[in-house]
């Protein structure tokens, strides 16, 4: 297998894992996870190895059909959409292994069309980061979005109410994108992003190409959950089924946020986005008043699904807040963030996922020290990523966070750079709460060892690791992500 | 003026489509209403799209011996026709899977109308 072909492979195999779930799933239904759990688990080997033969080399562009773009469509594979492939497929696989027991439990008689529009929405995730054109991305968005509304309706009894809010206003956002990408066609006449790039300057003070601009924003701001646009998120995640909230939690609003990097900082470039209307200042503005709304909102809430969910809204906020900066240090802290959130929000919704799986709540004000004996194992890894959140030193949390205040430094921004402490020390407050009531408040329920079962324990702990490994391996990622910056 | 107001009539019709689709998504509280208006604003959309592709004095983008192909402002623009081939598809796959949440939601509150759902939900 050539190397040159991995950019096809990669979604291709979750194309053809969407199609043969149903196929044997009609027949034995619970076949449906492990076929799902192989699929993701190639996809994601293939994604490491393409990443780490992609390392230092040029960008490989695979050309559908022969056609030469800008005619042909393409996909480009380079350091960072490599890089973004990875991660969301590794933590894609980690969260299918968990969900054996959950699905039979909460998805009882619906394996099959789960797995299946699971493999429809990673093909759409992995497209829309692989694809170099306006409009392809488009259609990947949307079927990555379709599978997203059907996955997340099944759960709790007010599901398919927020997943439908969610239906309405992520078309919203899709259709405002497709808007956008029409104003820069009619002034540019091409879809390809690097051919768009080139064009860009000599049209760049032209109404249309503002308009365009503000409309990709804005519509790619509503699916990445970009502060006043959030409001769908915290319903939909806190309602869903563990499995498909910790599926789309962790990478789904990640995507977008790469949409945003890519096409505003990557296509654009900071001084285009910047000629008209101070488009990075206004996001970076909004994205810090997300980052202090998502934390003050944490700490009002009691269930823990909600409470992942707002902090979700603050956590996008550092990723776009990192790329607002525009400087390759806050890129750094950007798309570090995109791996670390990705790592410690899939572990936290997996935590989540194992104490509603043997207790039937996520209401933290009834965790108490008997949790900590009854799941040692899942409180352990909630206590790392609990940290890794608040961003204390070696784990993976601190560095991110460590970056996007060197960024804001760089630029002289210090209300960013508070910003990013106070939030440090809210979070603080919210997960120190949560850990004092499971190691320190007395008891008087049953402590029997009841850990759950491997299939769910070792992705939860395997995740918890990671933030440790990639805290230490800090400096090696970094050197990979610095050259990915213009 | 006048002619600025003409000329423009497609791209005038658009705007009306796109704030009737908002509107009905925006204030409307019956939840099949605002799929309604969901639909109005992907047509503006499309229409938008469609619209972008006409030239003056062009024909449609099918090869006539008549006319020569070597300067493209005799032709129509296909690209974004064919575009929104799949712009309709994925329209209509939205409504599909709105529809089908929708009978969810009747089944389990028998009613559509979203300050009566937020009731039941509380």
């Amino acid at each position: 297998m050539s190397i040159s072909q991995l950019p096809i492979i990669i979604p291709f195999v979750f194309l053809v894992w969407a199609l043969l779930i149903p196929l044997v799933g009609f027949w034995k239904s619970r076949l449906s996870q492990p076929l799902a759990l192989i699929g993701s688990g190639l996809s994601a080997g293939f994604s490491i190895y393409g990443f780490i033969s992609q390392i230092g080399m040029d960008p490989i562009r695979y050309r559908f059909g022969g056609w030469e773009p800008p005619i042909g469509i393409e996909f480009v594979y380079d350091g960072l959409s490599s890089f973004i492939v990875m991660v969301i497929n590794v933590v894609a696989f980690f969260v299918l292994m968990h969900s054996k027991h959950v699905s039979q439990a909460e998805l009882k008689g619906k394996e099959m069309p789960f797995f299946a529009l699971a493999m429809l929405m990673m093909l759409g995730l992995n497209g829309i980061v692989l694809t170099g054109d306006l409009f392809n991305l488009f259609v990947f968005l949307e079927i990555s979005s379709l599978s997203a509304y059907a996955l997340l309706s099944i759960g709790r009894p007010a599901a398919p109410f927020a997943a439908f809010r969610y239906l309405i206003i992520g078309t919203v956002g899709g259709s405002f994108y497709l808007l956008g990408v029409g104003f820069l066609y009619t002034v540019t006449g091409t879809l390809n992003i690097i051919d768009m790039k080139a064009m860009l300057p000599q049209f760049a003070m032209q109404p249309a190409v503002v308009t365009g601009l503000i409309l990709i924003t804005v519509g790619m701001g509503i699916k990445a959950a970009l502060y006043p646009m959030h409001g769908w998120l915290p319903d939909v995640y806190t309602n869903a089924n563990s499995t498909a909230s910790a599926l789309v939690a962790p990478i789904g609003t990640k995507v977008a946020a790469y949409v945003l990097i890519r096409v505003l900082l990557m296509m654009f470039g900071i001084d285009l986005m910047d000629a008209v209307v101070p488009l990075s200042t206004i996001i970076g503005v909004l994205a810090s008043a997300g980052i202090i709304y998502g934390s003050i909102l944490v700490i009002r809430q009691t269930d823990l699904k909600r409470m992942l969910a707002y902090s979700s809204v603050s956590q996008i906020g550092y990723i776009l807040l990192g790329m607002s900066l525009a400087n390759p240090i806050g890129f750094v802290g950007a798309v570090l963030h995109v791996l670390n959130h990705a790592v410690m929000k899939g572990c936290l919704f997996l935590v989540s996922g194992n104490i509603e799986f043997r207790e039937g709540h996520t209401d933290v004000t009834r965790f108490d020290k008997s949790y900590s004996k009854k799941y040692p194992w899942t409180m352990m890894s909630f206590t790392i990523a609990a940290i890794s959140m608040i961003g204390l030193p070696p784990l993976a949390g601190f560095f991110s966070k460590w970056y996007l205040a060197m960024g804001t430094v760089q630029n002289g921004d210090w209300l960013f750079l508070a910003v990013i402490l106070v939030s440090s020390l809210l979070n603080a407050v919210y997960f120190f709460r949560i850990i004092e009531n499971v190691y320190l408040t007395k008891s008087d329920a049953s402590t029997e060892y009841n850990e759950v079962p491997a299939s769910m324990l070792i992705p939860t702990i395997v995740l918890a690791i990671a933030l440790l490994v990639i805290g230490l391996a800090n400096a090696w990622i970094v050197s990979t992500i610095l050259p990915m910056y213009g | 003026m006048g002619e600025f107001l003409i000329g423009h009539y497609s791209y005038w019709l658009t705007i009306a489509l796109i704030c009737v689709g908002l509107y009905g998504i925006l204030f409307k509280r019956n939840l099949v209403k605002k799929a309604i208006g969901l639909s109005i604003l992907q047509s503006a959309i499309i229409l938008f799209w469609v619209s972008i592709a006409t030239k003056w004095d062009a024909t449609v983008p099918v090869r006539d011996p008549g006319i020569p192909t070597a300067d493209v402002a005799n032709y129509l623009n296909p690209l974004p026709h064919t575009l929104m081939l799949t712009a309709i598809v994925v329209g209509v796959a939205t409504l599909g899977v709105g529809f089908a949440l929708l009978i969810a939601i009747w089944n389990r509150y028998k009613t559509l109308d979203e300050t009566e759902i937020l009731n039941k939900i509380q």
